[in-house]
């Protein structure tokens, strides 16, 4: 079992997520983070979907995936294939801040998106383990909330999305 | 162009743009403005009021599949349209073209659980090839055209077009434009030179190959591609259980049927192949039994229009991705000139200890009760060459499968992949209703014909002239058959306390017989096939019977058993 990203060019069709995420529901695969977004071409969406299982059933899945008529095309890199970022968002209660904060901001990059009487923000970009190390520290200040959003990547082959959608 | 037409009337005009003359359906409330326009248009477009909308979708899978044609189908929200699961399932698994028109509620009750209210999109996505709600008149048009044109192409499905009442109700300019192509589905690949070089060297070094096909030749218009394929290599085919038909089976490359409970050589002779030459076909679970142990010795040649099944179940050695008649005909050119005796007799000698032990106690009983294997046997003796067989699911569909005499393509319609019980008798009207002189032979069971029993008053008022040939042996026959073999003889509720067969059909006004002695058969096959309208023939079989060869679920080919 390997980590991979699948990347699905579609059509911006009503269900077609629907239509993608049941060919790994009848398998019995867990999607691992999706994230779907328009591509910079209008009317051409872009999804991304993160998931581990080995290769031979990752082939399959973008075969299916494919042949879903609204899909213009999808296909497959292991890790090392893209480059790739998460987001992560952090909410502290302000009664639990410290002077040790700042050190931990200042090491991490991370920076503070908002403040409210109640609570900050912070904001961490990165790969999992970076927000869930940040995570774990922040956890000493009684966090009151975390999210983190799926993979936006980009792959290392030299292919654009022209050569699709034309 | 049309500047104010009403949606229900642009629905039966696009159905009609399509050429589509016949169709099967069942009104209901949202549907209703559609079935106010069809009272309009009865003379270009024939509309079949089934009993049931199992009935209206199967049906159209016979229509569809007998006469290369898209199928279509009417039916309305909520039970109207989950009423066509089951059909919608059974012709995507086996690349059935149809086009499905349901009602839906108005758009402004959407998502609020109106009356007859269903997701009817969200149900039939895993059960469609492509499916869309139409919420407005202006794209009633384009989804249709839409949808025919990718029921139809590539590998062929089903498509369910969910359309809003309001849609129906409003007014519109109509224009019908077909549709030919869009960015996202491309429906022709080019045949890789390259691949068929390879093939053809695999294949002129090969001292035993051997070609399976599949249903994929016959929608692929194929047949003659492969007949020429065949009759230049010399090598020995067998088909799937949808491939039948696509080689008429007296030709001399012939040697049988694969599967679970195909022909002993074919099977058997899977595992000592040297190459292997799989067309149009996707390797089943019941034709290869267990991967691990199926074709391992072989180099694998898969020539297959949908990538999705390269390498799905088995690997294949040199792909050839693309429409089968095109890749066969490349492939005839390229290969030389060959025949394989030695190879072919070891499919001939099998055959031969097959029928002894087999196929002739199968046909040519000697003991008393009734073989299905007669009925069919008989059938043969007299159905005409271009004879349509339509089959339901069970011990009646493996045994008419493995002995009707298929002659044309197209003669075969049964539920394959799906294994539908009760298919047949609905799916056997459709075909019958696309040409009335045709011949159409409804072979089924008593267990299957219970499950859509209610389209008899569908034949009684079409007077399609279907013939139904009823093998009862009062048990769901293949089940009580597993049940003996693997579960102990526990007979877990497989036996039926049946109707009166033969006075539930005279009550729909057909006429029907019942056949409990061999004496009687042949005279009574005879009569049913020269008869003039729809009949029913009812034919008491051995209560015990049991088909083989078989392969048990989990065993290897090479495991096929004759007992």
């Amino acid at each position: 079992m390997k980590r991979y990203t699948i990347f699905v060019i579609t059509e911006n069709f009503i269900g077609i997520l629907n239509r993608i995420t049941i060919i790994f529901t009848r398998r019995g695969i867990n999607i691992d983070a999706l994230t779907a977004s328009e591509s910079r071409v209008p009317g051409v969406h872009r999804i991304t979907i993160e998931v581990t299982v080995n290769e031979e059933t990752v082939i399959q899945l973008v075969n299916q995936i494919e042949k879903v008529i609204d899909v213009i095309k999808a296909f497959y890199h292991e890790d090392t294939g893209v480059v790739y970022q998460e987001l992560a968002l952090y909410k502290l209660p302000v009664s639990r801040l410290d002077g040790g904060l700042e050190k931990i901001i200042r090491d991490h990059h991370a920076k503070i998106i908002a403040a409210e009487p109640d609570f900050v923000v912070l904001e961490l970009t990165g790969h999992k383990e970076k927000t869930r190390e940040l995570l774990e520290i922040l956890k000493g200040y009684g966090i009151l909330e975390f999210a983190r959003s799926g993979r936006v990547a980009v792959a290392k082959r030299m292919l654009t999305i022209d050569s699709f959608v034309n | 162009m049309d500047k104010n037409l009403r949606g229900a009337d642009m629905v039966v005009r696009s159905l009609i743009a399509e050429q589509a003359d016949l169709i099967f359906g069942y009104p209901g409330g949202a549907i209703m403005p559609v079935y106010d326009a069809l009272y309009d248009y009865h003379d270009q477009i024939k509309h079949v009021l089934t009993r049931h909308e199992q009935g209206a979708i199967h049906a159209a899978q016979g229509y569809a599949r007998v006469s290369g044609k898209v199928g279509v189908c009417l039916a309305t929200s909520g039970p109207g349209a989950t009423n066509l699961i089951t059909g919608l399932a059974d012709a995507l698994i086996d690349s059935t073209p149809l086009v499905c028109i349901t009602g839906q509620v108005a758009a402004h009750l959407l998502g609020s659980d109106a009356f007859q209210e269903t997701d009817m999109v969200g149900i039939s996505m895993p059960g469609t090839k492509w499916n869309i709600q139409v919420r407005r008149v202006e794209d009633i048009a384009p989804a249709i055209a839409k949808g025919f044109y990718i029921a139809r192409s590539g590998r062929p499905g089903p498509v369910l077009i969910d359309i809003t009442k309001n849609a129906q109700v409003d007014f519109g300019t109509f224009r019908y434009e077909p549709c030919l192509g869009f960015r996202s589905y491309k429906t022709h690949h080019p045949v890789d030179p390259i691949s068929v070089h390879q093939a053809a060297t695999l294949i002129d070094k090969a001292e035993r190959p051997y070609l399976l096909f599949g249903q994929g030749v016959i929608l692929g218009q194929a047949e003659a591609a492969l007949k020429q394929f065949l009759d230049k290599s010399g090598i020995p085919a067998a088909s799937t259980l949808l491939g039948s038909g696509a080689l008429p089976q007296d030709h001399s490359n012939f040697v049988g049927k694969l599967g679970m409970h195909g022909n002993y050589a074919p099977n058997l002779l899977t595992n000592q192949c040297d190459v292997l030459i799989a067309v149009g076909m996707r390797f089943d679970d019941r034709v290869t039994g267990d991967l691990s142990r199926y074709a391992k010795q072989a180099k694998v040649i898969h020539l297959e229009l949908d990538p999705s099944e390269i390498n799905k179940n088995v690997k294949a050695t040199v792909a050839i991705q693309g429409d089968c008649k095109e890749s066969l005909t490349l492939l005839t050119e390229a290969i030389s000139p060959k025949i394989h005796d030695t190879w072919m007799a070891n499919f001939r000698s099998l055959e031969k200890q097959e029928k002894e032990a087999v196929v002739n106690l199968d046909l040519t009983p000697t003991k008393p009760g009734l073989t299905m294997g007669e009925v069919i046997h008989h059938i043969n003796k007299y159905k005409a060459d271009d004879a349509v067989l339509v089959t339901d699911v069970g011990q009646h569909q493996m045994i008419a499968w493995r002995y009707f005499n298929y002659k044309k393509p197209r003669t075969q319609i049964t539920s394959g992949g799906l294994g539908t019980m009760g298919f047949a008798l609905p799916a056997a009207l459709g075909a019958q209703l696309h040409d009335y002189s045709r011949q159409v032979i409804c072979v089924v069971g008593d267990g299957g014909i219970q499950m859509t029993i209610q389209e008899l008053g569908t034949i009684k008022q079409t007077k399609a002239p279907v013939k139904i040939v009823l093998l009862n042996n009062n048990y769901l026959g293949m089940v009580r058959q597993w049940q003996q073999m693997f579960f102990d003889k526990r007979y877990s509720f497989t036996e039926l306390d049946n109707p009166d067969f033969v006075k539930l059909s005279e009550a729909y006004g057909i006429k029907a017989q019942k056949v409990s002695e061999r004496a009687d058969l042949k005279e009574a096959i005879e009569d049913m096939l020269i008869y003039d309208g729809p009949f029913f023939l009812e034919v008491v079989v051995e209560k015990e019977d049991n088909v083989f060869p078989m392969i048990a679920t989990g065993s290897s080919v090479e495991e096929v058993r004759l007992r």
